[in-house]
């Protein structure tokens, strides 16, 4: 080996130097590597390596011609690792010096070929991209596994949510914990299942973004016409309960709904826009049943719900004022409370 | 303190001394929980309570806890990620050693946000060397120590390590090359299959 092939060897280990015909006549030591049962040295180049681009070089004097221009090779036979490639006229003979590099393929090749520091020059950055992947995906793994973890904790911690999310009001298990819990200590209280009116238009004409404005807005007033002990939850899209603890008297109630009637009337603005809704309540009395049960009471404020908003928009119905067998509904204008 | 730190402390009284251990490490030390997350950042308190907890329970001062959790980072077979990192840094132990200039820098590009002190090698001749940490994380350098000792072995070289106290310029490690390498050490392939 003469001295300036060693140096070349040093310098560019993945160097080939080929004659006019395209026989390989050295090979770099770490090009060499990569196909150790195969003697480099005496083949012609493309039967060995194939040129994916430019692309149409099929002979010796097509690649001659490619000096000085980026070439993109792969081998022939498997594995087919791909190179990026550039080549000169051999400074010492009348063929070529083609020096390859492994470009993104890199990662692959170092596993298939076992590479190891001593295979590339002390300058080559390889070795500094093969770190910065590995130690990228490191810190990707770790982050994912934290992202993992969040997203259970999220989920858990949803799930055991009593907040809506959307208005901040009690949800529907927090409702039937207070209630429960309002029951187990005897306690009188009112149910009002309010329903919002025209809220479905509201949505469908002004956008979703506004419908949740008003969801919030709706939520902050029955906040402020209610007390603090008393319970406010959004149980469904436009339905919303509130649970009156220890009422004064059923005035005292009608008083709540004909204000949050009269409130939810007034037009809401929001930016350039104006929503226009309104609300049907129905009602029941605890202090109606010997042993109030959840279910029942729900199922009662509904019918009373149903009989508001039968009787118009706006209206506000006690279940003890329907007649049993629901015949002949009699329901109190709310404006005259 | 980043949380990668306080994570490798918690796998390394994991691994070593066993899950209950580590609880009652958690519970004495008031962390408020019992899993550090690699990817968040804690109070510095948290890290010393920790570490001054382990050594208590441990009747080992303090040093030599964070001396083997630096050996714990290079030799545990449950972080060999750390392991391959540093040996990415040269064929020998010698250009292991010269490639420290640029831990800082390389664990940079790689996280940046977690900042540990700069190293500064400095050769004296004969495989005597000095190795100089910036202050900024205080036992740094004893946890260096484990880790070049781990590193040693790993290139199959035999080292002498030693720890010199604390300047005014941070920690210094002399260290001394006996033999270089005095056995065949352990493999390094660059690329790995994952399984």
């Amino acid at each position: 080996m003469t001295a300036r092939e060693d140096s070349m060897d040093l310098i560019c280990p993945m160097h080939a130097i080929l004659d006019t015909d395209g026989i390989i006549r050295h090979a770099g030591p770490t090009l060499q590597k990569l196909r150790p049962d195969t003697g480099m040295v005496g083949r012609r180049i493309l039967e060995m390596f194939e040129v994916t681009r430019p692309q149409g070089i099929d002979c010796a004097a097509g690649l001659m011609a490619m000096r000085g221009r980026t070439l993109h090779l792969r081998f022939r036979d498997a594995p087919h690792t791909a190179f990026k490639a550039v080549s000169v006229p051999d400074p010492s003979g009348t063929g070529l010096l083609i020096n390859l590099s492994f470009g993104i393929s890199i990662v692959e090749a170092v596993q298939d070929y076992a590479l190891t520091h001593a295979d590339f020059a002390a300058t080559d950055l390889t070795i500094e991209l093969l770190y910065l992947v590995e130690a990228k995906s490191a810190a990707m793994d770790a982050s994912r596994r934290l992202n993992q973890r969040l997203r259970g904790a999220r989920d858990i911690a949803e799930e055991q949510a009593v907040t809506d999310a959307l208005t901040g009001l009690t949800n529907r298990r927090g409702l039937e914990v207070m209630m429960k819990r309002l029951i187990a200590r005897n306690g009188r209280f009112a149910l009002m299942q309010v329903d919002l009116d025209f809220f479905k238009q509201v949505n469908d004409r002004l956008g979703h973004d506004v419908g949740d404005q008003v969801l919030r807005r709706v939520g902050q007033i029955m906040r402020e016409e209610t007390r603090d002990r008393d319970v406010v939850a959004r149980v469904g899209g436009d339905e919303f309960v509130l649970i009156i603890d220890s009422p004064v008297s059923v005035v005292a109630v009608e008083q709540i709904g004909a204000r949050l009637i009269s409130r939810l009337r007034e037009p809401m603005a929001f930016d350039r826009e104006t929503s226009r809704i309104s609300c049907s309540i129905g009602s029941v009395f605890s202090s109606d049943y010997d042993a109030p049960e959840i279910a029942q009471l729900f199922k009662d404020a509904d019918i009373a719900l149903y009989a508001s908003k039968n009787a118009g928009r706006g209206r506000h119905v006690f279940h003890h004022q329907l007649k049993p067998a629901g015949t002949g509904v009699h329901v109190k204008d709310p404006t005259n409370v | 303190m980043h949380g990668l730190i306080n994570k490798g402390i918690e796998r390394f009284v994991i691994d070593t001394y066993g899950q209950t251990t580590w609880l009652e490490v958690a519970g004495q030390a008031r962390l408020g929980f019992t899993e550090f997350e690699a990817m968040l950042t804690y109070e510095p308190c948290l890290t010393d309570r920790m570490l001054a907890t382990i050594a208590e329970r441990l009747r080992r001062p303090r040093e030599a806890v964070l001396e083997d959790f630096g050996t714990f980072l290079v030799a545990s077979p449950s972080l060999p990620a750390i392991r391959r990192l540093m040996r990415f840094g040269g064929v020998t132990y010698q250009d292991f050693l010269h490639s420290l200039d640029e831990l800082s820098d390389r664990v940079r590009l790689a996280m940046d946000d977690l900042i540990l002190p700069q190293l500064t090698l400095i050769e004296q001749g004969q495989g005597q060397f000095r190795l100089r940490c910036k202050p900024g994380l205080e036992g740094f350098g004893h946890v260096m120590v484990g880790v070049l000792r781990a590193m040693a072995d790993d290139y199959g070289a035999l080292a002498v390590l030693d720890h010199h106290g604390y300047g005014e310029q941070g920690e210094e490690i002399a260290i001394a090359i006996v033999q270089d390498p005095f056995s065949e050490g352990k493999t390094f392939e660059l690329g790995v299959r994952c399984a």
